[in-house]
């Protein structure tokens, strides 16, 4: 709410105080105009506030970013993961090769190892969760922006997608990107060569 | 009575993950006759298919869950209907292992687990190895 925001009561305050003066017959035109320009103030206002809340991003930009996001996560910790368990099947078998002692103790670790490694099950799992939340809020943003378009239909100045406001090096801090979306090394190595 | 570790045993999990750290648990445990599958129907379909000595199973899956897995096991009139059946999952509430265990589950592991606990299971099922 900006500073010029009105409150409910106060709302109520000028449609009973211009309904009393239409019951009470007065002649009070000038006055009831006055109490009707500022109720259409704040339903603007309101209507303003609305729009720049940004509903829209959040069902068409925000939410399905960030679950991408964590779909990357499960996908690459699930590469990490397999990884580190292929190097495991080949200590696991040199291990057999040592034999003694210090077979064993290798197997045994190579056992920890393996694990360890369940936690890429169980964070899959929890992302999986999160998602499913993010899908709920989502749905939830839909329904709402649908109400709300069919009492605001005006487009709200100001709409559309949000303009980063961030400034300087902070403009270049956007973490790891989508691979869908990352450039590649070569593609790096390319446009630094233009440099030379 | 001890146990033939020769025995075949179908792991079933969603995550590719788990079923190569279960597998691989259970070659450090000596079982190396090891089968795998994704999902409920697939496991079905398996232990339609061949003998099994044993069945460890997730519970989170899709289209089948491993509680409809043991149901259909269980409910069976074939003679695969008593295969011992662990349910390995996270699901830790308790109302969750008493629906597996109505369901006819016989031992039930939370994630994450160890190999020491996976052989404590196992023996409390099948017998000491």
């Amino acid at each position: 709410m900006s500073e010029n925001s009105y409150g409910r009561e106060q709302v109520v305050k000028i449609i009973s105080s211009v309904l009393s003066r239409v019951e009470s017959g007065t002649d009070g035109r000038l006055e009831i105009f006055r109490e009707l320009k500022q109720l259409q103030k704040i339903i603007e206002e309101a209507r303003q506030e609305i729009g720049a809340a940004r509903a829209g991003d959040i069902q068409s930009m925000h939410i399905p970013t960030a679950t991408d996001e964590l779909d990357a996560v499960v996908a690459a910790t699930a590469e990490a993961t397999g990884a580190i368990m292929d190097s495991c099947d080949i200590i696991g078998e040199k291990a057999g090769i040592v034999g003694g002692d210090i077979g064993d103790a290798l197997t045994a670790e190579v056992t920890k190892i393996y694990e360890a490694c369940s936690f890429q099950d169980i964070t899959g799992q929890r992302i999986k969760k999160v998602v499913s939340t993010l899908s709920t809020i989502e749905e939830k943003v839909k329904k709402l922006i649908v109400v709300l378009s069919e009492k605001l239909p005006v487009e709200v100045e100001g709409g559309g997608e949000a303009e980063d406001t961030r400034v300087g090096d902070a403009r270049l801090l956007n973490g790891p990107q989508m691979p869908d979306k990352a450039i590649t090394q070569d593609d790096i190595d390319k446009l630094l060569s233009q440099f030379d | 009575m001890s146990v033939d570790k020769s025995m075949n045993v179908l792991i079933v999990d969603d995550y590719n993950t788990m079923l190569r750290i279960i597998k691989n648990l259970l070659k450090q445990l000596g079982f190396d006759n090891v089968d795998e599958a994704t999902d409920g129907t697939m496991a079905l379909e398996k232990i339609k298919q061949k003998k099994y000595g044993l069945v460890i199973s997730d519970w989170n899956m899709e289209p089948m869950s491993g509680l409809e897995l043991l149901k259909q096991v269980r409910g069976s009139s074939e003679s695969f209907a008593g295969v011992p059946f662990i349910m390995v999952t996270a699901e830790s509430k308790t109302e969750n292992v008493i629906m597996a265990k109505q369901a006819g589950v016989n031992n039930y592991i939370v994630k994450p687990f160890n190999a020491e606990t996976l052989k404590t299971k196992i023996s409390a099922v099948l017998g000491d190895f």
